[in-house]
């Protein structure tokens, strides 16, 4: 916990609720009745309004992006590294607003808010969203708060499907895209991830069909499963090896199958502490979320003609050794980008972190990314809005 | 500026679409974006030099141009691909001819000519593999892996191909003169063509 709070740190901060009646129709065919969105802001929104930028969370992150909630608090929020005055994304040029996803858990409605049309906890009953419903949901925010279109939209991995997504649903509504660690499609490989993760939970016998909240549990060891091996998928096996070698935490074998090599150790304080965080079924939501996310389907499966109407300009960033999202992807990315004749930056960051890279201020990573967002300053500046 | 770069200047239309391979901090793109409006991409390793470039807002993709520019570029992407001075560092500079007279409708290239009067007197008096100005690695540690003669490079040209639209001589100031222009290869120092599939 800081007992001083850092001068690059955007401080204590604190969420607000924001309540949308309209009705939301979602791809599924079904629709939200109405919902609220948890949301943080940092920074100051300028006199013309232009400043603003859009952070869009990960599998498991929510509106909790930077600063601390008390001076109590153990760790900053997800992405410290890069928001704060004179961070990458300059809380002391830009408005900075980050919220929790629709199905997330963290106060947005979801799974563990209650249905209004029932009176009781939505649970596995809450419809299953896109990361298109997330976007079209983003878009009604953007509008409460009085912003007609953002300097940026910026996300890692899952959240970099959503900058995607928001280029090509409203392309006039954003000038720039920075799409980090992201993926055009999950590959076959990263579906089977998902599924066996989905499954880890279902065989909990405290998974109840999702209904563990009325009966008064959690789904724990299912859900510890899913992050355990969530998590062996986030790093490299060099990170591992770094991080872990064979070392064993007593210092000798002891022929057993508790706890002995310290890896084991790290992935099961992963996997618990995870469950304090997570509902089991918004965990369930994100992956599918992520499976189905696909911008090229609707174009005859070219994603150079998904970004064809696109007009804001990318920075497409990767990371070497990231195996769920591997730089193979990010290329996909910035080729449909340079078919469709848009302006692309794109960089491959050394790295041994895997996929967890994109949360850890690499030097080269935080570089590029300074210089990006001082040329989305410099248009602000300049009224290219 | 850089005569080689003043001279491509001539060469370029405005308003073209450019492609940069190796395009170091940007500097060429930055001053053809300037003064003849082009637009388009450059390509570079280094992850500081493309820092450089992003800081200049010309759109960078980080690439090894060793793999080759099919993974990045259909036919007939751009009006110009160009490379200045990296051709003698490629491994396949042959295949990368080929693949820039293809993606643009003509390629400019420059390189150091090893044929310069310099370059052979340290060979052939000295004994030594030449160190200059235009060319001042020494053998054990330089970039540059494919050297060539301006002899050397038009044979190849014509092996692939290529046609020759425009050929400028330099020293290594980057200047032009008679003595160059009636004796290329022993009395430039760096060549610059301008390229076409024939």
């Amino acid at each position: 916990m800081p007992t001083v709070l850092p001068p690059d740190s955007v401080g204590l901060v604190t969420p607000q609720t924001l309540a949308f009646e309209e009705p939301l129709e979602l791809d599924s065919g079904k629709t939200l009745p109405r919902y609220e969105l948890v949301i943080e802001t940092y920074g100051t929104l300028n006199a013309d309004r232009s400043n603003a930028v859009l952070i869009c969370h990960a599998l498991s992150g929510d509106h909790h992006a930077a600063g601390y909630h008390s001076m109590e608090d153990r760790k900053p929020g997800w992405w410290d590294v890069a928001i704060g005055p004179g961070k990458p994304i300059d809380t002391n040029r830009f408005f900075v607003v980050c919220l929790n996803n629709l199905g997330g858990c963290r106060g947005s409605t979801g799974p563990t808010t209650v249905n209004p049309e029932t009176g009781r906890v939505y649970g596995p009953d809450f419809p299953i969203v896109t990361v298109a419903d997330w976007v079209r949901s983003q878009e009604r925010l953007m509008r409460r708060l009085g912003i007609s279109q953002w300097a940026a939209v910026i996300g890692g991995s899952l959240g970099g499907m959503q900058v995607m997504q928001w280029a090509i649903s409203f392309p006039n509504l954003l000038r720039h895209a920075v799409v980090i660690a992201a993926a055009p499609k999950l590959s076959a490989q990263n579906i089977a991830f998902n599924e066996v993760a989905r499954q880890a939970i279902f065989a909990d016998p405290d998974f109840h069909d999702g209904y563990y909240q009325e009966h008064g549990v959690v789904p724990r060891k299912g859900l510890m499963l899913a992050r355990m091996l969530g998590h062996i998928t986030y790093l490299s096996d060099d990170a591992m090896r770094a991080k872990f070698g064979r070392e064993l935490r007593a210092g000798k074998i002891n022929f057993g199958f508790d706890v002995e090599f310290q890896v084991e150790s790290y992935l099961r304080y992963q996997g618990t502490s995870f469950v304090d965080r997570i509902d089991a079924n918004t965990y369930l939501l994100m992956t599918k979320a992520l499976d189905y996310f696909d911008p090229a389907a609707e174009f005859d499966h070219d994603l150079s003609r998904a970004f064809a109407e696109t007009s804001a300009e990318f920075l497409v960033v990767s990371f070497t050794t990231d195996w769920r999202f591997s730089p193979a992807r990010s290329r996909e990315i910035v080729k449909a980008l340079l078919d469709a004749d848009k302006r692309v930056t794109y960089a491959e960051i050394e790295s041994s972190h895997g996929h967890d890279a994109f949360l850890v201020p690499i030097p080269d990573y935080m570089t590029v990314f300074r210089a990006y967002m001082g040329r989305v300053a410099a248009d602000i500046e300049e009224g290219v809005a | 500026m850089r005569v080689d770069l003043e001279i491509i200047g001539d060469w370029i239309k405005p308003g073209s679409r450019v492609l940069d391979l190796g395009c170091g901090e940007c500097t060429l793109l930055r001053q053809l974006r300037e003064s003849h409006g082009v637009t388009g991409y450059g390509l570079e390793l280094s992850i500081e030099k493309l820092i450089k470039c992003v800081e200049g807002g010309i759109s960078v993709i980080q690439a090894d141009l060793d793999e080759g520019l099919t993974p990045w570029f259909d036919a007939d992407s751009f009006d110009y691909v160009i490379m200045t001075h990296t051709l003698q560092a490629m491994r396949h500079p042959e295949r990368l001819l080929k693949e820039m007279v293809s993606i643009g409708r003509e390629a400019i290239v420059t390189f150091p000519n090893m044929g310069y009067w310099k370059n052979r007197i340290q060979y052939a008096l000295g004994g030594r593999m030449p160190v200059t100005r235009a060319l001042p690695y020494s053998w054990y540690d330089t970039p540059n892996i494919h050297l060539c003669t301006v002899r050397d490079f038009e044979a190849l040209c014509e092996e692939l191909g290529l046609r020759i639209l425009d050929r400028e001589i330099v020293d290594s100031d980057h200047r032009s003169g008679a003595l160059m222009r009636l004796l290329p290869n022993l009395m430039g120092e760096a060549a610059v063509y301008r390229l076409e599939k024939a």
